[in-house]
């Protein structure tokens, strides 16, 4: 019979991830768990996962035209290439993102502090990758919000990513930040990964060759997922 | 290379990470189905209303539509994938079907993930099934556990067809979560 034992993923360098108890996020203080976690060698149901390619409506790359009028705030592209660790191209495979409007509020019922919501704005978005793994939409750059972690905290701009690989393993949900933002130092969810590279690695770039001229600025976000393990598939035979 | 760090999903993921049937794996009324309920509680035993569960599982006949499985893909088209909100009394349901073995020694499972405001990576755990007691009993990880976390991870049958999973993600009764 043949090993039905896959090869698996290659855990992430100590620092990548932020530990799920990290002080600073009050949040974290009732829901991160206490429990150490089980490791599980990686079998069949987690070297599988989703090839979802939808569902993806018409206007889901693009989130200033998703109602009747144009969304207020700057227009920007969004854009990239996600890879494994490994650096090969993950093709085909689903990119969601979200985020605030220009002013800082999400169109969601429970966001209820004072900035205005713009009825042209939705906030969600989804692409796949094409075959070299790239990906691209349009959108405008979300602004800065407070919110109650401690006195007078705000998040520093952001979009929330989410991706899923091919693998359940390699499932990911991220946030994309902008360069130079003067909010970092004060920020605990940007600050709750250890590693000061890893924290870099949530940046987006300037693209000025990628601008719509006269039109929109561009940032590229690059993403990496986990890569494999080097072993055979095919391990064992008896 | 080296990977891009997990961030929390926040309160708002239902902006972008929802779609309606998210949480029907299979229609419902389809031969076989089971409808799974939870409650996902914090460690204080509040319901989480923000949160989000997804799940992932092999077919009826333990294959998945993957060219990963090295088994071969199944080419069954069964998606096996399903994601629910959290609504505001903390609960979700998914609707699925029961998944079989996969054949390597492991009782049927279903993956699951949840994701949170104040969960800074994803939490996972696995499903199993009540009536699969002797399949448990010799499961990797189920008899790697005691008696009491192992429970954590048994849905309860409720009713032909029902199913209850709760999700308690610190304290008493704390889900067991893995590291994939």
């Amino acid at each position: 019979m043949t090993s039905t034992q896959p090869a698996g993923y290659r855990p992430a360098p100590e620092g990548t991830h932020p530990p799920l108890l990290s002080p600073g996020y009050k949040s974290t203080g009732l829901r991160a768990p206490s429990q150490p976690l089980v490791v599980l060698r990686d079998r069949l149901t987690e070297v599988t996962g989703p090839l979802l390619t939808g569902p993806i409506g018409p206007n889901d790359h693009d989130l200033t035209t998703q109602h009747a009028g144009e969304a207020v705030g700057q227009r920007i592209v969004v854009f990239g290439q996600v890879r494994d660790s490994d650096g090969r191209a993950v093709p085909d495979t689903l990119v969601e993102v979200w985020q605030a409007n220009a002013a800082g509020r999400y169109a969601h019922a429970r966001d209820n502090w004072p900035a205005p919501l713009d009825p042209n704005f939705s906030g969600g978005g989804r692409v796949l990758t094409d075959a070299h793994g790239h990906y691209s939409f349009t959108t405008i750059k979300p602004g800065a919000y407070p919110w109650g972690n401690h006195h007078n905290a705000w998040r520093p701009a952001h979009i929330h990513f989410s991706l899923f690989g091919r693998a359940f393993t390699q499932r990911l949900v991220t946030q994309m930040y902008f360069p130079d933002d003067p909010l970092f130092a004060q920020d605990p969810i940007f600050n709750s990964v250890p590693d000061e590279k890893a924290r870099q690695r949530m940046i987006s770039t300037f693209d000025l060759d990628a601008t719509r001229p006269d039109w929109a600025l561009a940032f590229r976000f690059d993403i990496v997922l986990r890569g494999r393990e080097q072993t055979p598939f095919e391990e064992a035979h008896a | 290379m080296t990977e891009t760090p997990s961030q929390t999903v926040g309160p708002f993921l239902s902006i972008g990470l929802t779609w309606a049937d998210g949480h029907l794996v299979v229609p419902e009324g389809s031969p076989g189905a089971v409808r799974i309920t939870g409650i996902v509680r914090d460690g204080a035993g509040a319901v989480v209303p923000d949160g989000l569960i997804e799940t992932w599982q092999a077919d009826a006949d333990g294959r998945f539509d993957h060219p990963d499985d090295p088994r071969g893909a199944s080419g069954s088209g069964f998606g096996g994938f399903g994601r629910c909100a959290t609504d505001p009394e903390g609960r979700f349901t998914i609707v699925t079907v029961k998944p079989g073995a996969l054949g390597d020694g492991q009782a049927p499972h279903i993956d699951v993930s949840v994701f949170a405001r104040g969960l800074l990576d994803r939490v996972v755990t696995r499903i199993y099934f009540p009536d699969e007691t002797a399949a448990n009993a010799t499961d990797p990880l189920l008899s790697s556990l005691t008696p009491e976390r192992a429970a954590t991870l048994v849905a309860v049958s409720t009713a032909d067809g029902e199913l209850t999973f709760d999700v308690r993600l610190q304290g008493e009764d704390e889900t067991v979560f893995l590291v994939v």
